[in-house]
């Protein structure tokens, strides 16, 4: 069943405009605060603001939070392991994306 | 249906002690895990995994499963028979997670469905829906966009079907498209999300919609290259435009400029058009590489001018080689 919707929609951009609350975040993510307090602590997502009420993450937060809860469910790795695997798959992601600007569309 | 072999998806053989099932998921997940993965289909091939994991760690599933035979052959068409699973009970077997994130709640094959679906949708039910007096925000919803380097420099409004899980009264999960219209903001870069406020999944009782969040992902182009704003152009040269130097012509994602290269430009030399590239704040720039083209000697003439130049010209590339 297909459902047609005229309406033409308009969002923001979470990494430029959003500042996100530790609720905004739990929603966002469908996590526990418990988590995310347990990422900031291991330093996987830093907040700005001086203490938990006041918390406010920026759009980035959300894709490593999502990532960072894949990885523990799906592949059993503990929080520090995950933070591991984040790093280095940022760094993967960013020298692949250097690869391909040097070597041009028709290797990739 | 088609029928699923989960020993050959997971690469094990049919007597596979539990360990050994549990080893082999375990690397064939950090394998096609979708965050982790480059390959194309590794989103498919995670849930596939995910899917014979599902039966086979549990081992009511895996002797129910064991009993259909080991005739079947993966693909082959397949209706489970009637009362095939007498005497077993699966709602009770714990079900894990990674799947349980509401937009991957249509996650399983109709053959998983049709042999354990329902038991497993109606324990997961129990308790919510249609109990008076029960309110909760709808979940999030998560996807990912394609789009043009062209919709992110100019803005642009792009439909997008999406695949929405649904659970009907009866438990079961059926896919429902939707299409949504979405202005695709100027200076939008790889990667980034846009939140469309109360486009998520339905809340219950008078729960507010979830949001939807929507990951942007560019189509690669077939002449610029693109890292966060800035863009990349490979830009063929003749030899005596890189030499005496020139005015030309210069494709840009916004339209073609007329750019100057210096006398003595070398190949692989970047020029960089401040503000050519995504815009935004700031915006990005476009970084134009020169590639030397030499043309084909394939005329008379052409023979000519080369033997001429080799004359002419006392030069050796490989002087700095030391031959």
């Amino acid at each position: 069943m297909v459902t047609q919707l005229t309406d033409i929609m308009s969002g923001i951009i979470l990494e430029e405009e959003a500042r996100l609350s530790l609720r905004e975040l739990c929603d966002a993510c469908a996590v526990h605060a418990e988590f995310i307090i347990e990422l900031v602590d291991e330093g996987v997502i830093e907040p700005t603001g001086f203490d938990k009420s006041h918390w406010c993450f920026s759009g980035v937060s959300l894709h490593r939070i999502r990532t960072a809860k894949h990885l523990q469910q799906d592949l059993g790795i503990n929080l520090a392991g995950v933070a591991l695997a984040l790093d280095l798959i940022e760094e993967v992601q960013l020298l692949h994306t250097q690869l391909q600007r040097l070597s041009g569309p028709e290797h990739e | 249906m088609e029928f699923k072999d989960y020993y050959e998806v997971m690469g094990v053989k049919r007597d596979a002690t539990q360990d050994e099932i549990k080893r082999a998921y375990r690397k064939l997940a950090r394998k096609y895990h979708p965050d982790v993965s480059k390959q194309a289909d590794a989103e498919e091939r995670f849930k596939e995994v995910g899917e014979a994991y599902e039966v086979l760690k549990d081992p009511e599933k895996r002797t129910a499963y064991d009993q259909l035979g080991a005739n079947w052959k993966a693909g082959q068409d397949f209706n489970a028979p009637p009362d095939w699973d007498a005497g077993f009970e699966f709602s009770g077997g714990g079900y894990t997670g990674g799947f349980g994130d509401g937009a991957d709640a249509g996650a399983y094959s109709d053959f998983f469905e049709s042999l354990f679906g329902q038991g497993f949708r109606t324990a997961g039910q129990g308790g919510y829906g249609t109990q008076g007096g029960f309110h909760a925000r709808g979940s999030d919803h998560h996807a990912k966009v394609l789009i043009d380097l062209e919709d992110a420099m100019n803005g642009a409004t792009r439909s997008f079907g999406l695949r929405v899980p649904e659970v009907d009264a009866q438990g079961h999960v059926t896919t429902k498209e939707r299409v949504l219209k979405v202005n695709i903001p100027r200076g939008v870069k790889q990667g980034q999300h846009i939140r469309l406020a109360g486009q998520g999944n339905p809340g219950m009782g008078e729960g507010k919609a979830g949001d939807l969040y929507l990951e942007i992902e560019f189509n690669p182009h077939s002449i610029y290259r693109v890292d966060g704003r800035d863009v990349y152009l490979d830009l063929p040269v003749a030899p005596w435009e890189a030499a005496l130097g020139a005015s030309i012509k210069v494709p840009t994602p916004a339209g073609a400029v007329d750019m100057k290269i210096k006398a003595g430009t070398t190949n692989g030399s970047k020029l960089r058009l401040k503000g050519r590239g995504i815009p935004g704040k700031p915006a990005g720039d476009l970084y134009v590489i020169m590639g030397i083209a030499l043309p084909a000697a394939t005329t008379d003439k052409a023979k000519d001018i080369y033997k001429d130049m080799q004359q002419a010209l006392d030069f050796n590339p490989r002087a700095g080689l030391g031959v």
